[in-house]
């Protein structure tokens, strides 16, 4: 069956929840997909089921989620959880699967909101049990109240691991220690922008409130690491890494990686949108315009998939990319338009500001995208570092030759994990800047989609486990 | 590797599901790897190319690592499913068909 809306909405965090309320607001009909069972998106992951304790643990802004989670579900926006867009054709029919039947929707705009992942952390070991990213720790802390039951190593660079070793502080869950790979050098990067952060003066505050828990908990911080290993046959049992010029040994059986977070441009790409290398922030973004139109028309992008901005940000994109919908589907005048997205620009702008400091002060180190040979790149294929380059020098100039020679990047994750290292690797092997090497060009369905799930839309039951799209 | 919070509520968690045959208690929205943690597992599956042990590794259905049998069904994001009453989750260790007594230690 398909089904017809004014605007179709990808992804319910921060960015498409505010799309789909101001869309609402200006008399467009609006769909919001989400490949998860409940709203919020990652940031404010189960913030519709309300736990005391876990809120104080969370803090402020998991509060404010909770509220537009909750306005968002009031609302009365068509909203299609366990939904996954497989495929976005140019004429906007969207193809989707829930709960295992595939469907159709068609739209005169689509807003991809599907938000960011974090950036890959492939070091020795990482893909041992007992190694996840800070994220996906951070998903248990805000869905189950799942802490690590033996003291955990958080390592890499980026706010995001102070924050969760505050919050697993604050719920009274000690922390083993910060190993943190940002160089030194970052700070004098960062140091000229500290002025526009200090116009979020709530930011730094924070900041500052966060590293304070971590002194007052004694927990041991180490700066400018770098050749992270972490060992273990079967699962991990220490991570090592040097640090002041001596290599270091810290015996834990939970190492959590972070490396700041990247754009998902899984669709962008598939749909042939033109992207710009972010070399700050060390990842592809979508061309977009002051509205977040990309290149292909009808489409925009809101939120953190457009570039990292942040939760409060990703509302004023939303609420923006909706607005130059209802503009362009003849719904409000350009002047409607440019007036109600005044206070929005307004924010962004201050927010981006303070923004661009952080990206600086914790971009990463370049070790930590240039693994050792013996490293595990492409973690489906179980593609090392090694092979990688052997192939970068013997002609692969980008991240589709590398696939046809070594599978990676076949597998189910489709490239997600291994393309932003295998790119870094061609570049810095090849001599060339990581801007120009092609990237992956993913093809629908964007997720495995099973035969039977096809099927099934079309009302013959023909149950099957075998797959598609893991090319 | 993880425990649970007491929970301010003090409500105990009231969905049972088995891994591997042992019975976990869940929360309504919780996750079948989450269900995989609670019940003391690292590990959900080996790698079919050198038969290394994974576990979950982002819980946000990118990277493919929480691969489970669900219900009988092979090869199912265990992050991204949501656990539901009876429901009876399998690790895929080893060879599928196998019991192997050394990979359920991890
Ligand atoms: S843990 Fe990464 S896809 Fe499930």
């Amino acid at each position: 069956m398909t089904e017809r809306f004014d605007i179709a909405i990808v992804g319910a965090g921060p960015a498409g929840m505010a799309a789909s309320l101001e869309a609402k607001m200006h008399g467009l009909s609006a769909v919001v997909l989400d490949e998860q069972p409940r709203p919020g998106g990652q940031i404010y992951r189960r913030a519709d089921a309300r736990d005391a304790r876990l809120e104080a643990a969370l803090g402020a802004e998991y509060a404010h989620g909770m509220a537009l989670t909750e306005k968002f579900l009031a609302a009365g926006v068509a909203y299609r959880p366990n939904t996954t867009l497989w495929d976005l054709s140019p004429e906007l029919r969207l193809s989707i699967l829930r709960d295992g039947r595939a469907g159709e929707i068609d739209a005169s705009h689509v807003v991809l909101a599907t938000g960011a992942m974090e950036r890959p952390v492939p070091v020795r070991g990482w893909t041992l049990p007992g190694v996840m990213s800070v994220g996906a720790a951070q998903i248990l802390l805000k869905t189950t109240g799942a802490v690590p039951d033996k003291p955990p190593v958080l390592a890499g660079s980026g706010p995001l691991l102070y924050l969760l070793a505050a919050q697993y502080l604050a719920a009274g869950v000690p922390v083993r220690a910060l190993v943190e790979t940002q160089p030194r050098a970052n700070y004098w990067d960062a140091a000229p922008h500290l002025l526009s952060a200090l116009w979020q003066r709530k930011l730094l505050l924070k900041g500052a409130a966060m590293l304070r828990a971590l002194r007052a908990h004694g927990v041991k911080r180490w700066q400018g690491a770098s050749n992270l290993a972490v060992e273990g046959n079967e699962a991990c049992t220490a991570l090592t890494f040097d640090a002041g010029g001596t290599r270091e040994r810290i015996e834990t059986e939970l190492v959590l990686l972070h490396e700041g977070v990247i754009p998902n441009v899984h669709v962008t790409m598939a749909i042939n949108c033109a992207h710009d290398w972010d070399a700050t922030q060390l990842c592809w973004r979508p061309r977009l315009d002051a509205w977040g139109a990309t290149s292909v028309e009808g489409v925009s992008v809101a939120g953190d998939g457009g570039g990292i901005w942040g939760a409060e940000a990703a509302e004023h994109t939303g609420r923006i990319a909706s607005l130059g919908a209802a503009e362009r589907l003849g719904k409000i005048s350009a002047d409607a338009r440019d007036r109600a997205a005044a206070s929005s620009r307004a924010s962004l702008g201050r927010l981006r500001g303070a923004r661009r400091f952080l990206d600086l002060l914790y971009k990463p180190a370049k070790g930590q995208r240039q693994p050792p040979d013996d490293v595990i790149v492409c973690r489906c294929e179980e593609v090392t570092a090694g092979t990688l380059r052997q192939v970068a020098r013997i002609g692969a100039i980008g991240l589709t030759q590398a696939k046809t020679y070594t599978r990676c990047g076949m597998g189910p994750c489709q490239g997600r994990m291994c393309g932003p290292t295998v790119a870094a690797l061609v570049a810095d092997t090849r001599k060339m800047p990581e801007a120009s090497v092609p990237p992956y060009r993913p093809r629908a369905p964007y997720k495995p989609v099973t035969i039977g799930a096809l099927a099934a839309s079309v009302g013959t039951e023909t149950p099957t486990d075998a797959s598609i799209g893991a090319h | 590797m993880f425990r649970r919070l007491p929970s301010a509520d003090g409500g105990a968690p009231s969905l049972r599901v088995t891994v591997d045959g042992v019975p976990v208690a869940l929360r309504p929205g919780e996750t079948v790897a989450a269900a995989l943690f609670l019940a003391g597992h690292k590990a959900g599956r080996t790698t079919p190319v050198t038969g290394s042990p994974r576990g979950p590794y982002c819980m946000m259905g990118v990277c493919f690592d929480c691969l489970v049998e669900i219900d009988g069904e092979g090869n199912r994001q265990a992050c991204m499913v949501e656990a539901r009453e009876g429901m009876v989750v399998m690790r895929q260790m080893g060879a599928r068909a196998l019991d192997d007594k050394k990979a359920s230690s991890c």
